[in-house]
């Protein structure tokens, strides 16, 4: 009989009810005390992001994109993890950096990674594009904070669409827009105006987009307090994604002195 | 016959390993009137043949839209057809809004195949009677597909459907070589002399009785209008058919297209594609 379900999925007997063996609310007390709360879903109301991530920069040149994030996890103002890489290759057309809640981001990098291998599986020659990511992460953003639960992060995804490059930012809002040069964090005040100014002069070749990005990284490590001098580039070309082991910035205090605190 | 025993119910195997409902449901493919589905290097071109139930009523859709670049041709159960396009079109709406992009055409058809299949596994549910061709346009180029209600789908250079389409898939074959190198107006040219050849003697094709889809490049799918569907006909006005007349079965009503043989099993080979 259709309306009984059959032996491997049941239909259930009623709806609304009390599910056999477990306690039930009824709807319309207010919280039944110690005792209730053990049996009652948990869900989360806004959030607070533990584990931190800063800035992460991305720039256009004229063959592909460019992302770099240092790999500092910060517990508050405690610089505690030294080892948080957040420039992710996704596939041979897009990179994805990742800033904010490092919680968030592994739980989102793993989605993503499922997806990709989903699409392997499936293994009919074609590959997410970058826009298609960037619209999925929006989707995907916009719906958690509108439940009020928000995945805590600022992503930036680059890559080559349709053969041409392509560079777009994503924030736990679900604000999403594409440009040229983008920025979050910290990098939003102190390397936007950095990257623009290089860009307006004309297009970058690959070495001089490396270089931008490498200065941007030294003037936030500087400048920003929960910054780390070992960072990550990314780069994404029509030939492919790259993600360079993480180097050591070269950084040079001796002007400290200079400084005067009144 | 023996195989009465084994064929109320699409959970009962049959002895020769045949499941006799979904061959069943096949044959109710076969009950639709004809439709023709082929491509070149660029486009994918849905021709099919309305009918129409009475003189009193209009001719049934044939084509049904799915998506900017994608389309269907249905024969069979109209109803279970309009099951499986609005699901299609939920799908491919779905994609379009999550990743900005329109739907691999080939992702679409594996969702239909496998929604067809849980219909062909349960006590409680039949499987759908309509066999789809599928005409779609995305990053790998032109497509054309068929679906059963088995829920085996082909990937097809060209195919015919419904009543009498084996003339038509007899002319497809025979000019297969020349549709990768034709411009549109010959490939819907060869189309439309495929279904003619699927035709009684007394029915030609007019712009009442046909329908036209085509999608490819910068094309968002597009049925053609009366205006287009003239144009189309006058192609192919005036000339011989090849093949025709193919049964005593007048008008293209639904009777089945060969004397029902009761004592005589479906063929087995279209039905349950077993490798």
């Amino acid at each position: 009989m259709a309306f009984m379900g059959d032996m491997i999925n049941p239909l259930p007997f009623w709806q609304n009810g009390p599910a056999p063996a477990a306690f039930y609310n009824f709807p319309g007390n207010s919280s039944n005390g110690p005792i209730g709360q053990s049996t009652q879903d948990f869900k989360a109301h806004s959030a607070n992001p533990i584990t931190t991530t800063t800035t992460v920069i991305g720039l256009k040149f004229d063959k592909g994109c460019v992302i770099a994030a240092d790999t500092l996890g910060s517990y508050g103002s405690l610089a505690r993890f030294r080892d948080c890489p957040r420039v992710l290759k996704v596939n041979d057309l897009i990179l994805l950096g990742s800033g904010g809640d490092y919680a968030d981001y592994q739980y989102l990098r793993d989605i993503i990674e499922q997806k990709i291998i989903d699409e392997q599986c499936i293994g009919d020659g074609l590959q997410l594009k970058p826009k298609s990511l960037y619209c999925w992460l929006t989707r995907v953003l916009y719906n958690k904070r509108s439940k009020m639960d928000p995945l805590w992060n600022n992503y930036v995804v680059a890559g080559i669409q349709d053969g041409e490059p392509f560079l777009g930012a994503v924030d736990k809002l679900g604000t999403a827009y594409e440009d040229a040069t983008i920025a979050t964090g910290m990098g939003a005040y102190m390397a936007t105006p950095l990257l623009r100014d290089a860009l307006e002069k004309g297009p970058l070749d690959e070495e001089s987009a490396k270089a931008l990005a490498r200065k941007c990284m030294e003037v936030l490590f500087y400048r920003d307090a929960r910054s780390f001098p070992r960072y990550q580039l990314g780069v994404v070309t029509a030939d492919g994604v790259i993600v360079e082991d993480p180097v050591e910035l070269k950084h040079d205090w001796t002007l400290a002195h200079m400084i005067q605190m009144k | 016959m023996f195989r009465n025993q084994y064929d109320s119910d699409v959970t009962v195997w049959s002895p020769q390993g045949r499941l006799h409902q979904v061959e069943y449901a096949m044959e109710a493919v076969k009950l639709g009137s004809a439709t023709v589905g082929l491509k070149n290097k660029q486009f994918a071109v849905l021709i099919a043949l309305k009918r129409a139930v009475s003189e009193l009523s209009a001719y049934q859709k044939k084509i049904i839209p799915i998506d900017d670049h994608i389309g269907i041709s249905i024969s069979g159960l109209t109803a279970d057809a309009r099951m499986l396009s609005r699901f299609m079109r939920t799908e491919c709406l779905n994609h379009r809004y999550s990743h900005d992009a329109p739907m691999p055409v080939g992702r679409l058809i594996a969702l239909v195949g496998n929604k067809m299949q849980i219909c062909t596994q349960r006590y409680d549910k039949r499987p759908l009677g309509v066999g789809l061709l599928v005409a779609g346009y995305d990053d790998q180029g032109p497509h054309i597909y068929q679906t059963c209600p088995s829920a085996n789908f082909f990937d097809c250079r060209a195919m015919a459907i419904g009543a009498r389409s084996q003339s038509a898939r007899t002319y497809l074959e025979k000019h297969l070589n020349t549709f990768m190198d034709s411009d549109l107006q010959e490939l819907v040219a060869h189309g439309l002399r495929a279904l003619r050849d699927t035709l009684p003697n007394e029915v030609e094709l007019n712009t009442k009785n046909v329908s036209i889809a085509i999608v490819g490049p910068k094309t968002p799918l597009r049925v053609s209008d009366e205006a287009e569907l003239t144009r189309f006909l006058a192609l192919v006005e005036g000339e011989e058919r090849r093949g025709g007349g193919a049964s005593a079965t007048g008008d293209a009503g639904p009777a089945p297209d060969r004397p029902a043989g009761e004592d005589r099993d479906p063929q087995a080979a279209v039905a349950m594609d077993t490798e």
